[in-house]
């Protein structure tokens, strides 16, 4: 990959490569701006490259190199086809991707201790802190729309580093929602309830999110103020439903606003319904082809309307 | 007191476009066709001028209910609106569901500028299905 950031730097196709350093916590890697060749060194590639880079991509009218996973290069396609991103201002440096890891996961078996390093290898992270020492598989702390991931492989691409990565096993990507569904409304409704009253409001959700790109956010608009901007379960509730609604085939579940949360609320399994509704209504997966439009933005005259009188 | 009020009561707000449904409400009225006092009509210029966002703030407001109503498919004024209107209302409805609200709470119909007692028969299922829900509870902002 340095190889060649080196190369598309040095001979001037970039100005820019956006990509992951590492930072300054075990087990974290900050988004990375290397605009000078002999910085190129400062980029890192490990599973704890979780942040979806299209998000700096947007409003930019540089030359940009960028490093994308399977589903950062398919939130880049949505962003391209609804003409946030010129296609021909970014190179896209695709690196196959098993899967990255769910820091929380971590944290959860660390309980409470502080972890001082952590060294990521093939297949296992070995974590250290004072007086322990864990080696941990990273298959059983793999984010969780990772382990059901169909597109480990970047879907458009300039460049490819490495070989492809084996695609992922048929597990069900919408387990856990029909899980849900097969409950009662009453049990799902406490369930959601229970589940987003642990929200704090700190929008970093929104924030994370590579297809939350609007200038103004519904949240925060005040002429009119449509949304209440209080911590009330109403409000909140409200919060999360148009911003699943938002993404309604667009989103490309990479998983980034779950791994945002720091109140660690399931938004996959909000999201991910959305992308169901879309699938079986309209038969429409985001971020594989640049010349299919958006779902929400067409209609076919036969179009199911079996909820409408 | 309240809801023993709202449940003979409901309170359902009505969006109309305004070139066939709500023509179709008034020719209800024009031929004395009796439904429910329940709703509330606003008018608007096209179902596909109803935002999601619309029929989200009025349960979040306590409407009991909400019937959004335009133009069958081929008919619409602008020619397409109530098409597009139709993909984004089936994404919320589903997505309603799937979070816990009664189905009976968001209804939508076509009903065309000669069909008032179709408009008749709607309400009356809407205030029906409504009543046997009972007062909302769910989303709503107290």
């Amino acid at each position: 990959m340095r190889e060649i950031a080196q190369e598309l730097l040095s001979e001037g196709k970039v100005d820019v490569i956006v990509g992951y350093g590492q930072g300054t916590l075990p087990l974290r890697t900050t988004p990375c701006f290397i605009n000078k060749a002999e910085d190129v060194p400062k980029l890192v590639w490990n599973a704890s490259c979780d942040a979806n880079l299209s998000r700096y991509l947007v409003g930019r009218e540089d030359k940009v190199g960028v490093v994308a996973k399977g589903c950062d290069a398919r939130a880049i396609l949505v962003c391209t086809v609804e003409k946030q991103i010129l296609r021909e201002n970014v190179v896209i440096i695709g690196v196959p991707c098993p899967g990255v890891i769910d820091k929380k996961k971590v944290e959860a078996k660390l309980d409470g201790k502080e972890a001082l390093d952590a060294i990521i290898e093939d297949e296992e992270i070995k974590v250290k802190g004072e007086e322990f020492e864990y080696v941990l598989p990273i298959e059983d702390f793999t984010c969780d729309s990772c382990l059901t991931c169909r597109h480990r492989n970047p879907p458009i691409y300039d460049v490819l580093v490495g070989e492809k990565a084996p695609e992922a096993p048929d597990a069900d990507e919408f387990a856990e929602v029909s899980s849900l569904e097969s409950r009662s409304a009453e049990e799902r409704w406490a369930h959601f309830e229970e589940e987003l009253s642990k929200c704090i409001r700190c929008y970093a959700c929104r924030n994370v999110c590579p297809l939350c790109y609007c200038k103004e956010c519904f949240v925060d608009q005040t002429m009119p103020a449509w949304f209440g901007k209080t911590n009330r379960l109403s409000d909140t509730m409200i919060y999360h439903i148009v911003r699943a609604f938002h993404v309604a085939g667009r989103c490309v579940d990479c998983g980034a606003c779950s791994r945002a949360c720091p109140m660690d609320i399931n938004l996959r399994q909000l999201v991910k319904k959305t992308e169901k509704i879309v699938r079986e209504r309209f038969n429409y997966e985001a971020g594989i082809s640049l010349e299919e439009v958006p779902p929400l933005g067409e209609f076919k005259m036969q179009d199911a309307q079996e909820f409408i009188r | 007191m309240k809801t023993v009020e709202m449940e003979r009561n409901p309170k359902i707000l009505a969006f109309l476009c305004n070139w066939c449904s709500y023509a179709g409400a008034d020719l209800a009225g024009i031929g004395r066709m009796q439904y429910p006092p329940n709703i509330r009509v606003v008018r608007v210029p096209c179902s596909g001028r109803v935002n999601p966002y619309f029929i989200i703030k009025a349960l979040q407001r306590g409407w009991d209910g909400v019937l959004v109503s335009g133009c069958h498919p081929g008919d619409c004024h602008y020619i397409s609106g109530n098409l597009v209107a139709r993909r984004r209302f089936a994404v919320l409805k589903d997505l309603l569901e799937y979070l816990g609200i009664e189905p009976g709470r968001v209804n939508f119909s076509w009903v065309s500028a000669a069909e008032g007692e179709k408009f008749a028969n709607v309400v009356n299922d809407v205030v029906d299905k409504v009543k046997a829900l009972g007062p909302a509870e769910r989303l709503v902002k107290v």
